[in-house]
């Protein structure tokens, strides 16, 4: 029996030594995601991001423990940086979920961005269908504590929560590009902070100032709306939830917010059409890697050294230099 | 960038809670391009051997200064073990009285660093070990 067929058959290591593969991108990494690939396609895909220290992880342990309860079995990714100096990668994210030690019903599994930079590593979608194929009904996907641009998770997850906390920043923060505008739901966590009213009120008027917004994606370099092909269907207005991960509080609203999102996405066409961005997205990437990989092999690396010199030099620019190089590619 | 990378689990197990050279340990492996996954303190053997299941690491890095390593250094192997992990290596970190050593490289422990040992010694020795 292959590595992947015991995965569908519920092994845990299997499954543990299937996601390392998948995370080197080995050949066997690749022939198991096309063994699970057809099994992938019924979990929820939950993604958590947010800056540092506002408590993503927590969350997740609390909403884990929320969904054990359901009898939903529970995978967990958490994405935390590689170095870009070393390579090498503290992965802390576990400390904060010991409360799910010792349950079969949850499997954790922590990862470095190997140099990814939108929040999360390159292997984390393959990881996620293994766990999808493996029959985990929630996956939730932990992103880098991001900044304002890491927003890869929107691409990925079906439900996007983007966590704050009291006292980060103000009203201009929030009516910024960027990370803010991909959640589906809004939480406040560390909600006995001081400083939490006015964190939900710039949010508030955040969103009463630009919805509702469409989620638009890149597509063949041009943008593309993968929002409601019925666009008269009522759009969704992320709602905002307080939390305190240390207690729990808030976290069944936080969970009913959760189901009703996704009923949301089911009813209006968005959960199939943010199916097919994501898998296209994913394509895309796997394309753009090939095409590289073909042009290294196809370009000597001497020829690749003699262009670079001359930029060097200055004496070419560097879109001259790729035009030289393309050119050398199709002789 | 999706070479291969030595994952490395740093446990805390028992009830004492210093774990600033278990925090050196991991900062000095993650300067060695390793990953390191920190579980935090107080981990009880189950738990050390479920994280490096889900995890899938290479090797464990144990962080005992409550003189329990007789106990649970062993326990620990056997539930590698028994999860099928006989593979991944164990080496033990904090205070660990000389006498011991023999006994706990037999069981398996691949090393035992006092107060004093140099992070490099601990970095050549789990290259060597991982190999």
């Amino acid at each position: 029996m292959s590595l992947a067929d015991s995965v569908l058959n519920g092994d845990r290591l299997a499954l543990a030594r299937v996601l390392t593969q998948i995370e080197n991108d080995t050949q066997d990494g690749r022939a198991a995601l096309a063994t699970l690939f057809p099994n992938t396609g019924k979990a929820h895909l939950i993604g958590v991001t947010g800056s540092p220290g506002t408590g993503k992880s927590s969350l997740v342990n609390q909403l884990a423990l929320y969904y054990r309860k359901q009898n939903k079995r529970v995978a967990i990714v958490a994405v935390d940086p590689s170095s870009p100096f070393t390579g090498g990668a503290v992965l802390g994210d576990r400390v904060r979920m010991k409360d799910l030690s010792g349950d079969a019903g949850v499997f954790i599994r922590s990862m470095a961005t190997r140099g990814s930079l939108g929040g999360l590593a390159q292997a984390t979608a393959g990881m996620v269908q293994a766990f999808d194929a493996a029959g985990f009904e929630i996956v939730m996907i932990e992103t880098v504590g991001a900044g304002q641009s890491e927003v890869d998770i929107a691409r990925l997850a079906h439900t996007t929560l983007v966590v704050e906390a009291p006292g980060l920043g103000d009203d201009i923060q929030a009516i910024k590009a960027g990370i803010l505008e991909i959640a589906d739901i809004l939480v406040v966590n560390k909600a006995d902070r001081p400083g939490v009213e006015n964190t939900e009120k710039a949010l508030k008027s955040m969103l009463e100032l630009a919805h509702p917004t469409q989620h638009i994606f890149s597509h063949h370099g041009k943008y593309m709306s993968v929002a409601s092909e019925a666009v008269d269907a009522a759009l969704w207005i992320p709602p905002i939830q307080r939390t305190i991960s240390l207690d729990g509080t808030g976290i069944p609203e936080l969970a009913e917010k959760i189901a009703t999102h996704a009923e949301h996405l089911r009813v209006s066409g968005d959960w199939a059409a943010r199916e097919r961005a994501r898998l296209e997205s994913e394509i895309e990437a796997f394309l753009q890697e090939e095409l590289m990989n073909q042009f290294r092999q196809n370009v000597p690396e001497s020829k690749y050294d003699e262009v670079m010199k001359l930029v060097y030099k200055r004496s070419l620019s560097p879109w001259e230099a790729v035009k030289m190089l393309m050119n050398g590619r199709s002789k | 960038m999706t070479d291969k990378k030595i994952r490395v689990l740093v446990a805390k197990p028992g009830l004492d809670g210093h774990d600033r050279g278990a925090k050196v340990v991991a900062r000095a492996l993650r300067d060695a391009g390793m990953e390191v996954i920190y579980t935090g303190l107080r981990q009880t053997p189950e738990m050390i051997a479920e994280a490096a299941l889900q995890e899938d690491v290479d090797i464990v890095g144990l962080s005992i200064l409550s003189g329990a390593h007789m106990a649970l250094a062993p326990r620990i192997l056997e539930l590698l073990k028994a999860n099928g992990q006989s593979k991944v290596k164990v080496f033990i970190g904090g205070i660990v009285p000389d006498e011991d050593v023999p006994q706990l490289k037999q069981m398996g422990v691949t090393g035992v660093y006092g107060p004093g040992a140099s992070t490099e010694d601990i970095i050549k020795d789990i290259k060597e070990a991982v190999k």
